[in-house]
């Protein structure tokens, strides 16, 4: 691997640039491989690369249908946080944070992960009720959070309105300093690259149409639109297509894919500092290193697979932003778009094995699995090499909502996750 | 925003509906006879699907009656709403 530093920039440099080569090879599939994952996303080429830098994996493939990282790795808000209620959710998160800390160095990539602090906002007396007990909880689970009065507030992001003469007033704000963002392309290239080093076969423009089970009910093979291919170990990052593709293998999940909208406006000088999200009126905000400010909505009311929604749900959600941040009035939008987002009924994910022996499953993010890319595919390849959970995601599996062990951030905090 | 036809009030703009999920799932008739798998697949587990789905809407800003619906969930196109009550119509696929 051509490794990147100001060295090797400066070295390139006195050859115009030219000397620089691609990040990963396109080879054809093989007709076997020791472990299949399904999905070349953030969550899908981090677990190929961990599976083979921890694991010793390294004759294993990663099918992706289009492009890799243009799911919803390309369609998020690219917000890190976890600043989540239950002791699980803290260890998932959390750990996912540690690895972010990390990861640059790790992947000898630049995924631009920026500590510049999650503010969440509250403006009911429910809201101050609820972020208090998270700030209370997540400080007991090793994990920072803090509360700010509004005043507080506004010093930390200097462009918030706490004037009390909004719809919605800024009663105070639970600030996670270690929450930031990162750069989701990098994210994607920076695991496909480091992967593909370590042998791992990275094959886009290739469909999964069908799993193939043997007389034991295991899997053996995946049918794809380049042919067949053999494997005893599919892991599935699938996102919104989840359901589609264990569906493939007869396993029924209790998922739903809604539309989730983002959008862009122009660029513009620094003006933002932080991360703000509103989850009561439904606004999340950031300035991407580029200059544009980054805002995320919440999910359409109906569950799709178009990966467009209404446009009277930005328009909502860009209400609550001028409300918030008078200044941005008379921004221009860029552009919007939409993700498929697969939604569990307790709002947290599953990360598990499925009763198909050799059949792995890393789904439910919802409509926030960016922020957990490294400890979802962490915990997934551990979970593939090793045929059991890592004790961070040994409460998520399926069977959970037979068992009645939910993780239930969705009643914890009634906001978006 | 969709145009839903609400099929006592005639077409509206979604605003009016709240969308209700999975349509056709029988409350148990013997809740106690239940064991946890059955439960869970009456609770939790849903189709999903990609392409024509049942589903159930309320036109609560309107009648405020709840009624199904046939969807295409890659196109977002209704193929046909219907009362409660009334069996899913046998359609394949997609209308043209």
């Amino acid at each position: 691997m051509q490794k990147f530093s100001a060295f090797e920039l400066f070295k390139q440099g006195l050859n115009g640039q030219a000397g620089w080569k691609p990040q990963w090879r396109s080879p054809e599939p093989k007709a076997a491989y020791d472990a299949v994952i399904i999905g070349g996303g953030g969550h899908g080429l981090g677990a190929a690369y961990y599976l083979a830098k921890q694991h010793g994996m390294r004759n294993i493939a990663v099918l992706e249908k289009g492009w890799l990282g243009g799911g919803n790795t390309g369609r998020n808000t690219t917000i890190i946080r976890s600043n989540y209620l239950f002791d699980e959710s803290a260890g998932l998160y959390d750990h996912s944070v540690k690895l972010w800390e990390g990861l640059s160095q790790e992947l000898n990539y630049n995924v631009m992960f920026s500590q510049r602090g999650v503010m969440m906002l509250a403006h009911t007396v429910h809201d101050v009720q609820v972020f208090k007990r998270h700030v209370h909880a997540n400080r007991a689970n090793g994990v920072d959070n803090e509360w700010l009065s509004p005043e507080e507030a506004k010093a930390y992001c200097p462009p918030l309105n706490i004037s009390d003469n909004m719809r919605y007033p800024v009663l105070g704000a639970a600030l996670q300093r270690r929450g930031g963002t990162a750069r989701h392309d990098a994210v994607a290239w920076g695991y496909a690259r480091a992967a593909d080093d370590l042998g791992v076969d990275i094959i886009e423009n290739c469909e999964v149409t069908g799993i193939r089970r043997n007389a034991a009910g295991a899997v053996e093979a995946v049918e794809t639109t380049k042919g067949l291919i053999r494997t005893p170990k599919i892991g599935v990052s699938a996102a919104g297509h989840t359901s589609v593709v264990l569906g493939m293998a007869g396993v029924r999940l209790p998922l739903e894919s809604y539309p989730l909208q983002a959008l862009v406006s122009e660029p513009i000088k620094p003006v933002f500092p932080c991360v703000v999200m509103s989850n009561t009126i439904h606004a999340y905000i950031s300035q991407s290193d580029k200059g544009e400010l980054v805002i995320g909505a919440g999910t359409d009311i109906y569950t799709s697979y178009t990966q467009r929604g209404g446009l009277h749900i930005s328009q909502h959600t860009l209400e609550a932003i001028c409300e918030l941040f008078p200044a941005f009035r008379r921004m221009r939008m860029l552009r919007n778009w939409g993700g498929i987002v697969d939604v569990t009924p307790d709002r947290s994910p599953i990360v598990a094995k499925t009763p198909v022996p050799g059949l792995y499953v890393n789904c439910g993010w919802g409509t926030g699995g960016f922020k957990a890319t490294p400890g979802a595919a962490h915990t997934l390849a551990w979970t593939i090499a090793k045929d059991e959970p890592h004790p961070i995601n040994a409460p998520f599996t399926i069977e959970r909502f037979r068992d009645g062990h939910l993780i239930d951030e969705a009643a914890a905090a009634a906001v978006a996750h | 925003m969709l145009l839903i036809t609400c099929p006592h009030c005639g077409p509206r703009p979604e605003l009016e509906f709240v969308h209700g999920g999975e349509a056709h799932i029988a409350r148990p008739t013997q809740p106690e006879a239940l064991n946890a798998e059955e439960w869970t697949e009456y609770l939790y587990m849903r189709a999903n699907p990609k392409g024509l789905h049942a589903e159930r809407w309320r036109h609560l800003h309107g009648c405020a009656r709840f009624f199904n619906a046939l969807r295409d969930t890659t196109t977002d196109q209704f193929v046909v709403t219907y009362k409660t009550g009334e069996a899913r119509p046998d359609l394949k696929g997609p209308a043209a």
